[in-house]
């Protein structure tokens, strides 16, 4: 009897080990195996044109800070760097902020129509979505560009003289980079206000709470995870945004993603492009963890 | 006091309109528990909602002692509901949930500490206090949505159908908890059900409601004991309808003549016709007795015996049409006395029937 759940149970060990050969492999493969040679090529010499030489070397880790002065030889902060850190952590938080300012709204409007209408609203934020992100992004270029259709109808209105610059400056990162990722924001947000009772808002309501104060102690507290989760939904992806920095930013507005495409581009740098990825991903990973803990500390309080 | 004044309430527009309430008129007292009863649809909870500002009548006046109510949003009305569902705040405690209302009232600290504390005593819930609203059994959130909802101290406090969701034994003990609260606190109660024995036992008066209308407003007894017409002889309790002829009346006593040609007096129906035509007689089941064939009002045949516990119904045929069913508290010792197939009759005393309105 004994014998036999004993061989029963390791089967089941096997079969399940089996099953999950497939995921391994491609884990390995595809997310594992290139982090792996990210990190060894960040702790590497650069090649003259390009690729490596395989000779250790700390100077690329040094290099995403700090710089040494091309004539003096003075150590001094990596300006550059540093500059394009903050500004890809400034406007990733902006667009997050702004993302949830329109989207919170958004998401009550639609978790508030009746039943059968909701998927019809889903679906007009989803169509942009499934649009291609190019296509988006130069849309937003031909509202915001210096005769675009917003400063054409500023002048035409004579409410200015000149085109209003929108176009590559951090302005112009901030719309197109909200435009592109509302939808991340709009969707956890839904999803957790769909499921809201609302006759806990009637209940607020009853208890002699006003509009704002059911929103904040009631609906808010509530649908939090699905902030949260959309928070960190735009704020990734804006992090290492790439495509709309390029087009709205006009190479004038670097972000994270644009500094290490340089690196392994036109400055063959790998080693350093590597270090700053690995950057990159760190500050991903910080985001999380504060995610991980947030909605850690709502699971407790469930409990 | 609420005064409700011809409330009605539609909803949609043209060939979907929906009327849920007709031109209701009620008057409330203070103090009073006051219950709305009638089928799922008869617009007893829109009238609930309507009174508590979660929707704008269509027509007619809503005040309460005296002040308009219809012109104020809820959270400025001085009346607190407990939800069907208790839609208690799952993010909060028992004790935070009990003091949300109060908060919003901008209560100082230590007066809503201690209200808290004396509404966790009145429910029974002081060491749930800290517990979160999903860790307690369904009938101490019931506790809890009603110790939150007599916090801030209502003029009036709406129940919609609060014990429908509790199992048999804690729905009667609730019951009377509901009582006792209705009794110690003094304020006035207005309680929705669908479930008629509830609204006997714990009512002082009830308004029986059908698709959006007051069908009959009155105390248990009167309600139970003289129903106006069909519907509410039919919806409370279990009721024998006789065909008779209208004589004459007199007064409250009306004499009529049954099917089997046997002639009783009744109660007269109130406001409906004096004297002639057809009219329809309630008897209540346990208000008639049945006897020998020889000499009883109305003789049949017994068709069926059931058992019940505590009584026993006989099912008779009548010789005059339809079938009449008599409940028959069971004694110690009591044998069954008839057989099946037996001739029998059934008996009721004078005054006993009501004559309805339709």
């Amino acid at each position: 009897m004994t014998d036999l759940s004993t061989i029963r149970s390791r089967r089941e060990t096997r079969d399940r080990w089996l099953l999950l050969t497939p995921a391994l492999v491609i884990l390995t493969l595809a997310a594992m195996g290139p982090l792996l040679i990210v990190v060894i090529y960040s702790f590497l010499t650069p090649g003259d044109y390009g690729g490596v030489e395989w000779q250790f070397s700390w100077t690329s880790w040094f290099n995403v800070v700090a710089e040494r002065d091309f004539f003096t030889e003075e150590l001094k902060l990596a300006d550059a760097h540093l500059t394009v850190l903050w500004r890809s952590v400034k406007l990733s938080l902006l667009t997050v902020i702004l993302s949830f300012l329109v989207g919170f709204p958004t998401a009550y409007f639609i978790a508030t129509r009746p039943a059968h209408k909701r998927d019809m609203w889903m679906l007009l934020i989803m169509i942009p979505f499934w649009t291609n992100l190019l296509i988006r992004t130069f849309a937003i270029m031909q509202l915001i560009r210096n005769h675009g259709t917003i400063n054409m109808i500023l002048l035409g209105l004579g409410i200015v003289d000149e085109p209003v610059q929108m176009l590559y400056t951090e302005f112009s990162l901030l719309v197109g980079m909200t435009y592109v990722y509302l939808p991340l924001m709009i969707l956890p947000v839904y999803a957790s206000m769909e499921r809201l009772d609302f006759n806990l808002v009637e209940a607020g309501y009853d208890l002699y709470a006003t509009r704002f104060q059911v929103l904040r102690r009631v609906i808010f507290p509530l649908v939090k995870p699905g902030v949260v989760a959309g928070s960190i939904l735009v704020f990734v992806p804006c992090l290492g945004a790439y495509v709309t920095p390029r087009v709205l930013g006009g190479g004038k507005q670097l972000m994270l993603g644009n500094l290490i495409d340089l690196q392994f581009g036109q400055l063959r740098n790998w080693p350093l492009g590597a270090a700053l990825s690995l950057t990159l991903l760190a500050v991903v990973m910080v985001a999380l963890v504060f995610y991980v803990r947030a909605i850690g500390r709502e699971g407790e309080s469930d409990v | 006091m609420i005064e409700i004044e011809g409330i009605t309430k539609t909803f949609g527009e043209g060939a979907s309109a929906f009327t849920a309430l007709d031109d209701v008129s009620i008057t409330i007292q203070s103090n009073e528990f006051f219950t709305l009863l009638g089928p799922s649809g008869c617009g007893k909870t829109t009238l609930l909602r309507t009174i508590a500002g979660f929707l704008d009548p269509t027509r007619g006046k809503l005040a309460l002692d005296g002040e308009d109510l219809l012109s104020r949003p809820p959270y400025q009305r001085p009346v607190n509901t407990v939800f069907q569902s208790y839609a208690l705040f799952p993010h909060m405690t028992v004790a935070e949930n009990i003091a949300f209302g109060l908060e919003m009232l901008k209560k100082p600290k230590a007066q809503i500490k201690a209200t808290v504390d004396e509404m966790l005593d009145l429910v029974q819930m002081a060491p749930m206090a800290d517990r979160k609203t999903a860790q307690i059994s369904g009938g101490q959130q019931q506790r809890v949505a009603l110790a939150r909802a007599l916090a801030p101290r209502p003029k009036v406090l709406l129940l919609d159908e609060p014990l429908s969701a509790l199992d048999f034994k804690l729905r009667k003990e609730m019951q009377l908890e509901l009582k006792r609260l209705q009794h110690e606190t003094g304020i006035t109660f207005v309680f929705v059900t669908h479930d008629q024995e509830e609204a006997l036992t714990m009512s002082d008066r009830i308004a029986v409601m059908n698709l959006g209308t007051i069908r009959q407003i009155g105390g248990p007894r009167d309600i139970y004991d003289h129903p106006a017409e069909r519907f509410v002889a039919d919806f409370i309790g279990d009721t024998n309808f006789l065909q008779a002829e209208l004589l004459d009346t007199t007064g409250e006593a009306a004499r009529i003549r049954l099917g089997s040609g046997a002639e009783t007096t009744a109660r007269a129906a109130p406001g409906g016709p004096g004297a002639g035509g057809q009219v329809t007689v309630a008897v209540r089941p346990e208000h008639a007795a049945i006897t020998g064939a020889g000499g009883a009002l109305l003789p049949g045949t017994l068709q069926e015996v059931v058992y019940f516990g505590t009584d026993t119904h006989y099912h008779v045929d009548l010789d005059c049409g339809g079938r009449f069913v008599v409940r028959v508290q069971n004694q110690p010792g009591h044998m069954q006395p008839r057989e099946v197939g037996a001739r029998v009759g059934i008996d009721f005393a004078a005054g006993i029937g009501q004559v309805l309105k339709d």
